[in-house]
This record gives structure tokens, C-alpha cells and sequence, in this order.
């Protein structure tokens, strides 16, 4: 063990004296203050959530942010561009690749490149890759959550085989690092076309498992039908996105309203919608959401341009003066890159618009007078990732 | 166990002891980051199975744990929580820092708000590098704290002191 300072001493104090004053703020004189977390389960992560409860009931929530804040916004002003996608990578941790394409695009569009077809299709290929490594753990996590531990092994088990294709092809598991300004690192592996389509049909058949396995069972959904119920108006108040958005009715898709240059409109997909609102229904979208990812990419496969994988691009790159916003649909929600630039080696500022951020706005409306154990079922439909939050 | 305290285990005896403590280490999944999802695929996941290693990811509560694995970015707001989760733990305790935050910062190795290296306010016996490491990294590092329990003078690293809560 390292000798500890006195500069360490005095930052361990005032960070004790933070948890203190967290602690008073919240201190009540009717009911009860139940606090969960930094550390719990159902938080997927550091979320705090301070819970003032009458007996059974909850009268009032509070999340508490930023276990997680690592200062994304700061620290991409003094990294170059190449440098950057290394750091985004790392906000939304589940589907990584899909963190890259937002900002790598939004510094093309600066720059006025545009990467080759293929590219952009290996692209597409690989962002709805880690939409299904995202959503198949979130199938079986709301499932252990809610009591069914069976659900999250096989979860588990069957993402591994997405995983496997991402490392063939990028040499990461989790942060590919993969995307280039003007194209990608690597043109795909031989024989990846094939390992890919097989990894598809296994991933159809977790779903079929799931549909019985969970969505039919009895005590999942007395659990979680009419059970956090988000009516649509108030959803795009609070500014949600994603699954979230669409499980109350509102056919919104970033993917196909605003295409940024990606193959979705080339393939023949299908946005899915429930009208409902409750947790079964985000569950019931997030579960759809999957099949339709694996239709998209056996339809990329079959047909994937040839071609070059890179646009010419200096080998120094300097991002001319000027400012853009990208967003893509990510397996979160909408998350969305402002890039600012000078004229340097690296970003003047970028704001990061994460979806997770405003899905967990709605906690407070949405446990208001629910009993305890729905509140883990909703924190856990709700989903979000606390990278994703506090970045 | 007055023996055990007083440092005059014999040999024989505290091999025994020592098997037996490796082969049943109770390990607290103190997931922060995206570590904490590998974490779950070496703990959780068929494919990798921790269990066969005679590790049980499972405790109640870190006062029933002999390992805990910090996986992921501490931020300075996290520190009084792992402090104090440390200080429940009961002896002999060990620690496994794994991914490149947990270590020395990793990425954010010049952020304001990141931790440079759990082992500023906690010790820890492995560091386990990557970012993310492989469930198989987490698995070699738990062999090599079994190795290092097996070879344990047990006198030495469990002076009996009481539980301190704080």
C-alpha cells in the first residue's frame, strides 16, 4: 500500500463530509428514509436512490448521480480526435460500438468526408451487434430482478455469441475502438459472413426462449403489468427516448426518421410499439427490438458491398472550424455528439446527450405512491446504464 | 483459536486450515463500471463458471465476505462507500483490483473526479490489467490469490483484531 499523504488525508475527509451532508439532506420526520444503493443490482451500476416510504408505499424518490462521473465533457478537450472514440467508447459500457458512430460522424460532417458504402454498412452491422449484446443482457437482468435467476444465465450464455463475432472482427470484446474518421480500422475477417449468420439464428432462438420462458410466465406478469405506467405525454415531457418512448405508444425511431448517412433505409425492418406503457410493455419492445436487430444484419450480410473500407483522409487530422450535432438511436435511446472545433488537433468542446440521463428523470414521477418491490421492477424496465448518466 | 493468534499453529495444521480457506472464498461483487459486466460473466455465466474454483459469488452482505473484487472507476464520491465496506469486511480480507481504473485510473488517469488507483485508500493483494480484463483474467487472478492463501502464515495475516464497523 501506497503511503497516504496529506493531500489524500484532507480529500478523504472532505469526500466523508460530502457523504454526510448527502445523508442530512435527506434526513425526514414522518415515515421512513430507506436509501438504495450506491451499490445495488437493480441500479445496473452507482445510482443512489433515496426512497421516502409510509409504511409500504413510497411517497417520494430521489436519485442521487455521479458515482459514475468520470468527466467525459472535460476530458475530450484535451484528447485528439483518434483519442476521443477510445474515451466514448467507454460511456455507454454495454453497447460500445454504438458510442463511437454518433461522434465519428459528426467529426465527417466537419470535415465534409463521407466514408465509403461499405464501410458505412460494417457499420450498421456492428452498431446493431451491440444493440443485441446490450438488450439480451437487459432480457435477462429485468428477469433476475423480479426473482427468475434462469433467465440471466442464459442471457448470459447466448450474448457470448455475439460477443465472439465483435471480437473476430474488432479485437475487443467490449470496447472495439473500431471506427475511423473516413472508414474503419480492418475490412471483416474470412469467413465472419457465415459465423455471423449462425450467431443470428442462435440469438432468434434465446428470444423464442424468452418469449416462454419469461414473457409468458404467470408471476412475471403479475409483476409487471400495469406497473410503472408511463402515459405517452408524459414521456416525451420528461424527454425520453429509446424503448422507453416507444413501449407508450409513440412510433419514434431515430434509425428511420433520421437516417445520418447509416444502411437502415436500405433494409426492410419494422419499428415496433406497444400502447400500454407499464414494464411489460418496455420489456415486450426491448424483446422485439432483438429480433428485429438480427433481421437487419442477415439483410446487411446478403447484401454487403465491396469495396474500400476508408476514405482519403490526411494522416494528421485536423477537424476545420465549425460546429455539428449527430444523433443516433442508440440501444439506450437517442444519444446525440455536439462538436465544437477550432480548427485543432483535438475538440474545442463536445456535449454528450446520453438517453439514460433523462430515463432516469422520470424515477421520481413514476414511483410516486408504487409499493417497494415494483420499485426495482421499474428501475430495472427503465433501463438505464450509469455510464450512461453520469458519463 | 487462541493458537491461531498467538502465532504457535503447527505446520500440518495450518496447511490444513490454509486448503480450506482457499477452496471457499466468499467473494463480494463490487461492480462500478463496465468491468463489473465482465465480472458478472466470469461470476454469473455458464461458459465460465467460477464455482468449479471453489469461489461463491453470492454473500449477503460484505460482513460475510472474505474477497472483494473492485471492478471499475472509483470516483472520489465512491470512496467513503468502499472505505466502509472494507472496514466490515471481517479478517483475513483480501482484494482484487481489477481493470485499469480500479488500478491506477485507466483512462481517466487525468480526470478530476476519478480515484488514481483503488489501492490509495484500501490495500489490495492482485491487480488484474485490462480494460476490460477477460472473465478469464478475473479467473487467473483469483488462482493466484488461492496460490498466495495457500502459502499464508495464518498468524501472520489474521491477528484476530475485532471487527471494527465504522
Amino acid at each position: 500500500m501506497a503511503a497516504i499523504t496529506e493531500r489524500q488525508k484532507l480529500a478523504y475527509a472532505n469526500a466523508q463530509a460530502a457523504d454526510g451532508r448527502v445523508n442530512l439532506e435527506f434526513e425526514t420526520d414522518e415515515g421512513m428514509t430507506l436509501n438504495m444503493g450506491p451499490q445495488h443490482p437493480a441500479t445496473h451500476g452507482t445510482l443512489r436512490i433515496v426512497l421516502k416510504l409510509d409504511g409500504e408505499q413510497v411517497i417520494s424518490c430521489e436519485p442521487v448521480m455521479g458515482y459514475m462521473h468520470r468527466g467525459y465533457e472535460k476530458l475530450t478537450e484535451v484528447r485528439t480526435y483518434p483519442q476521443v472514440t477510445t474515451l466514448v467508447n467507454r460511456i455507454d459500457w454495454l453497447g460500445s460500438f454504438a458510442n463511437e458512430v454518433p461522434f465519428i460522424l459528426a467529426a465527417e460532417k466537419l470535415m465534409d468526408i463521407e466514408a465509403p458504402p461499405r464501410a458505412q454498412w460494417i457499420r450498421t452491422l456492428l452498431f446493431e451487434m451491440s444493440r443485441i449484446a446490450n438488450i439480451s443482457l437487459f432480457v435477462g437482468d429485468m428477469a433476475l430482478h423480479i426473482g427468475a435467476m434462469t433467465a440471466a444465465f442464459y442471457a448470459f450464455r447466448d450474448r457470448e455469441y455475439v460477443l465472439n463475432q465483435i471480437e473476430s472482427a474488432t479485437g475487443g470484446r467490449f470496447h472495439p475502438n473500431f471506427d475511423r474518421i473516413g472508414g474503419l480500422k480492418d475490412d471483416l475477417p474470412k469467413g465472419w459472413i457465415v459465423d455471423t449468420k449462425a450467431s443470428m439464428e442462435r440469438i432468434r432462438d434465446f428470444c423464442d426462449e424468452m418469449e416462454t420462458l419469461v414473457e409468458g410466465n404467470e408471476i412475471f406478469q403479475a409483476r409487471t403489468r400495469g406497473v410503472g405506467v408511463i402515459p405517452a405525454d408524459v414521456a416525451m415531457a420528461y424527454g425520453l427516448s429509446g424503448a422507453n418512448l416507444r413501449a407508450s405508444g409513440v412510433d419514434w425511431d431515430l434509425r428511420r426518421d433520421q437516417p445520418v448517412g447509416l444502411a437502415w433505409n436500405e433494409v426492410d425492418w419494422h419499428v415496433w410499439t406497444h400502447p400500454d406503457g407499464d414494464s411489460f410493455s418496455r420489456f415486450w419492445v426491448r424483446l422485439q427490438e432483438i429480433r428485429e436487430s438480427t433481421k437487419i444484419i442477415d439483410q446487411l450480410l446478403d447484401g454487403l458491398p465491396s469495396g474500400a473500407i476508408m476514405a482519403k483522409v490526411p494522416r494528421i487530422i485536423k477537424v476545420p472550424e465549425g460546429e455539428a450535432w449527430v444523433a443516433t438511436e442508440n440501444p439506450l435511446g437517442e444519444m446525440g455528439y455536439y462538436v465544437v472545433s477550432k480548427g485543432d488537433l483535438g475538440p474545442f468542446r463536445v456535449k454528450i446527450r446520453t438517453a439514460s440521463f433523462n430515463n432516469v428523470a422520470v424515477v421520481p414521477w413514476v414511483t410516486r405512491g408504487v409499493y417497494v418491490p415494483d420499485v426495482v421492477t421499474i428501475l430495472a424496465s427503465l433501463y438505464f446504464i450509469l455510464g450512461d448518466i453520469d458519463r | 483459536m487462541g493458537l491461531v493468534e498467538s502465532g504457535k499453529l503447527p505446520k500440518p495444521l495450518t496447511s490444513l486450515l490454509n486448503t480450506s480457506r482457499k477452496y471457499s472464498i466468499w467473494i463480494f461483487q463490487w461492480g462500478l463500471a463496465c468491468c463489473a459486466i465482465e465480472m458478472g460473466a466470469a461470476l454469473g455465466s455458464p461458459r465460465y463458471d467460477v464455482m468449479r474454483l471453489g469461489v461463491i459469488p453470492l454473500p449477503a452482505s460484505p460482513r460475510q465476505a472474505d474477497l472483494v473484487c473492485i471492478s471499475g472507476t472509483v470516483t472520489d464520491k465512491m470512496v467513503p462507500a468502499i472505505r466502509r465496506l472494507y472496514d466490515q469486511m471481517p479478517d483475513p480480507k483480501y482484494v482484487i483490483s481489477m481493470g485499469s481504473c480500479a488500478n491506477c485510473g485507466g483512462p481517466y488517469w487525468d480526470s478530476y473526479s476519478v480515484t488514481k488507483g483503488v489501492d490509495q485508500i484500501i490495500p489490495v493483494d492482485v491487480y488484474v490489467p485490462g480494460c476490460p480484463p477477460r472473465p478469464e483474467a478475473l479467473l487467473e487472478g483469483i488462482v493466484l490469490l488461492q496460490e498466495r492463501i495457500g502459502k499464508e502464515d495464518m498468524a501472520a495475516r489474521w491477528k484476530g483484531d475485532p471487527i471494527v464497523v465504522s
